[in-house]
């Protein structure tokens, strides 16, 4: 009898102890987001501490980091090399972060603004195809007026990224008609006839600006 | 002393010998049932967040890119849940008088972070790294299905190791081009090549280095 009660004792103790904790599914250690016990604000990620710089975030050249020189003036031209790959890389971070408001080609029409948002100037506007880079640059960071700052979202480099996107935007609605091709020109003079009927908006038709872009990132 | 029990008990003993194969299997069947159903796994099952914040809204409704809420999801582990800010970034201006979104103003105006409540949460002694899938090509759809189509967000796979598993054999049936990474209504013409390509072009590792244990428990 008493060897039955082992029997059968042993698998249904194994049941009852099985399952019941999970010391390991919820272990101690912090992950990503996770609340702090330790820390009075409970915040598990710590800022750093007032006057103090992590290695590798000196940022002594003012320019490339901040969009202005010493003397608080903004920088008239991107301090980095202009390649390919950063204007792609612009284009990209510019459609995730900017198109919302601004729109994809920077007229200042994204979804966010017909859903009610402040209209933000067309960046076609003359005022700010005569601003400067640096300006931009300050903009993204510390935003304006309405507008928040993308500092957190947007890293130094990215920012010059998007202000070459930005500048190429800019470029692509104010070419001169014999910069072209000859193939595109024609291209482009057909598609403007066939968008005759409708009002295009400030003058600019979709496939213009289609054809334009596409030929600058192909 | 009499017979306790009677002659024909013997062929009850008996049966119930053989029946004991088919009850044990019955209960591990069950079991396995059990263990695989949304009671446990959680599969499709939504969480009550502070905030009824709707990824069919601001997806689907205003085409925002995931990245601009989970702006780290390409550099770390973590994808990131965004702050309160990013919310304010249009809710400044967007039902800014709206009770439902109270909560998030307040978080604002007090600093203190909403308490969103985790959809998606594996054991802490399984190791995942969001930054290596979608550099070789896994989109979130596959992992996370079409939250653009969820009013809430629901876990879309049962997390279960199993599942993991499936992909990490076979990951070619789920790679995409880096620029479909974050649509979620793509799908390709020809999976099998272009998975295929993909996998020689993002150099995969093998199978047996996929699915060995100390990949996911280290
Ligand atoms: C949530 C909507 C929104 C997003 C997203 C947004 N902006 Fe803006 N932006 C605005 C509004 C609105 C203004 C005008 C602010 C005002 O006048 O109060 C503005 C103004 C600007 C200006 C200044 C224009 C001027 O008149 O001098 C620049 C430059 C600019 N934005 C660039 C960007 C860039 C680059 C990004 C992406 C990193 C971005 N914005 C993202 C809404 C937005
Ligand atoms: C406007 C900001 C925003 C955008 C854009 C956005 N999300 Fe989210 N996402 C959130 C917020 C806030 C939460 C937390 C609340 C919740 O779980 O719904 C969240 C939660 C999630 C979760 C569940 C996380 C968890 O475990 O708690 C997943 C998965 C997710 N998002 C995927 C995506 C994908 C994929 C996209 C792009 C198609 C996307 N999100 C776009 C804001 C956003
Ligand atoms: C890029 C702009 C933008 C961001 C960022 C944003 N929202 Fe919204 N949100 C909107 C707009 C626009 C609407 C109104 C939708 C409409 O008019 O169709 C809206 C609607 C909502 C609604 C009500 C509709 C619904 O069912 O979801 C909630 C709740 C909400 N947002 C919460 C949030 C939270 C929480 C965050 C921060 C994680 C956030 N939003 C970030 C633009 C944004
Ligand atoms: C290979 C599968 C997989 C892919 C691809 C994937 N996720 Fe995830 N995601 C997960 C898992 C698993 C978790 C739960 C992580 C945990 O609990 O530690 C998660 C969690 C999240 C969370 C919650 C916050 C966090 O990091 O824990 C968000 C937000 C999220 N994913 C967004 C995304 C977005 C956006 C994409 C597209 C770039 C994406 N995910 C791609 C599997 C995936
Ligand atoms: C849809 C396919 C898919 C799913 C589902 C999936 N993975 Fe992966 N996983 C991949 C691919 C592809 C790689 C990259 C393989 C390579 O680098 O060769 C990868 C790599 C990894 C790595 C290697 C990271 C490193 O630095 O070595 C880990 C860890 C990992 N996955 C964990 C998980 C976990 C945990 C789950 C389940 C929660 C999961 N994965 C689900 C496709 C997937
Ligand atoms: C691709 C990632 C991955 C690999 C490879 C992997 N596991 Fe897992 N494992 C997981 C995940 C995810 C879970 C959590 C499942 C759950 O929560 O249901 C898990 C859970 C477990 C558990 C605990 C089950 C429980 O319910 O507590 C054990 C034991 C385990 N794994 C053993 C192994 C062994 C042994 C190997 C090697 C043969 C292995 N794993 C390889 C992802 C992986």
């Amino acid at each position: 009898m008493r060897r039955l009660l082992f029997l059968a004792g042993g698998p249904v103790l194994a049941l009852a102890l099985s399952g019941c904790r999970n010391d390991m599914h919820h272990q101690a250690k912090i992950k990503p987001f996770r609340e702090s016990k330790f820390f009075a604000d409970g915040a598990s990620a710590r800022a750093l501490p007032e006057g103090t710089v992590a290695r590798g975030f000196l940022r002594e050249d003012s320019a490339l980091w901040r969009g202005h020189g010493p003397d608080g003036k903004f920088v008239e031209q991107i301090p980095v090399p202009l390649t390919r790959a950063l204007l792609l890389r612009g284009q990209e971070r510019f459609n995730v972060f900017c198109s919302p408001c601004h729109g994809r080609t920077g007229q200042g029409q994204g979804m966010i603004v017909q859903r009610g948002f402040k209209r933000p100037t067309s960046f076609h506007a003359d005022r700010l195809r005569a601003e400067r880079a640096g300006y931009f640059f300050d903009v993204i960071t510390n935003g304006f007026g309405q507008m928040s700052g993308y500092a957190v979202q947007v890293t130094p480099e990215d920012r010059w990224a998007v202000v070459a996107w930005i500048r190429t935007l800019q470029a692509s609605q104010h070419m001169p008609g014999d910069f072209l091709e000859k193939g595109d020109r024609e291209h482009l003079d057909t598609a403007a006839l066939a968008s005759q009927p409708e009002p295009a908006a400030s003058g600019h038709s979709p496939s213009k600006k289609s054809s334009l872009s596409s030929s600058e990132t192909k | 002393m009499s017979q306790i029990f009677n002659r024909s008990t013997n062929a009850i003993a008996r049966l119930s010998i053989w029946g004991a194969v088919f009850i044990l299997g019955g209960v591990g069947w069950a079991a396995s049932i059990l263990n695989r159903s949304a009671y446990n796994t959680n599969q499709g099952v939504t969480v009550k967040q502070p905030v009824p914040f709707g990824h069919e809204h601001h997806v689907a409704g205003l085409g925002i890119d995931c990245r601009y809420c989970h702006s780290f999801v390409e550099k770390s582990a973590s994808a990131g849940i965004p702050p309160t800010a990013t919310c304010i970034n249009c809710h400044k201006l967007i039902w800014s008088d709206s009770p439902m979104l109270e909560p998030v103003r307040e978080s604002f105006r007090t600093g203190k972070p909403l308490n969103w409540r985790k959809v998606y949460d594996l054991p802490d002694f399984v190791y995942f790294d969001h930054s290596i899938h979608v550099a070789k090509g896994v989109g979130c759809v596959s992992c996370h299905g079409r939250v653009d189509k969820m009013r809430l967000t629901a876990q879309f796979p049962s997390l279960q190791m199993e599942w993991c598993i499936a992909c990490h054999r076979n990951p070619e049936k789920f790679l995409r081009p880096k620029d479909r990474i974050f649509d979620l209504t793509w799908a390709a013409a020809d999976q099998e090549t272009l998975g295929r390509d993909l996998a020689k072009q993002n150099h995969l590792r093998s199978t047996v280095a996929l699915t060995n244990c100390s990949t996911c428990h280290r």
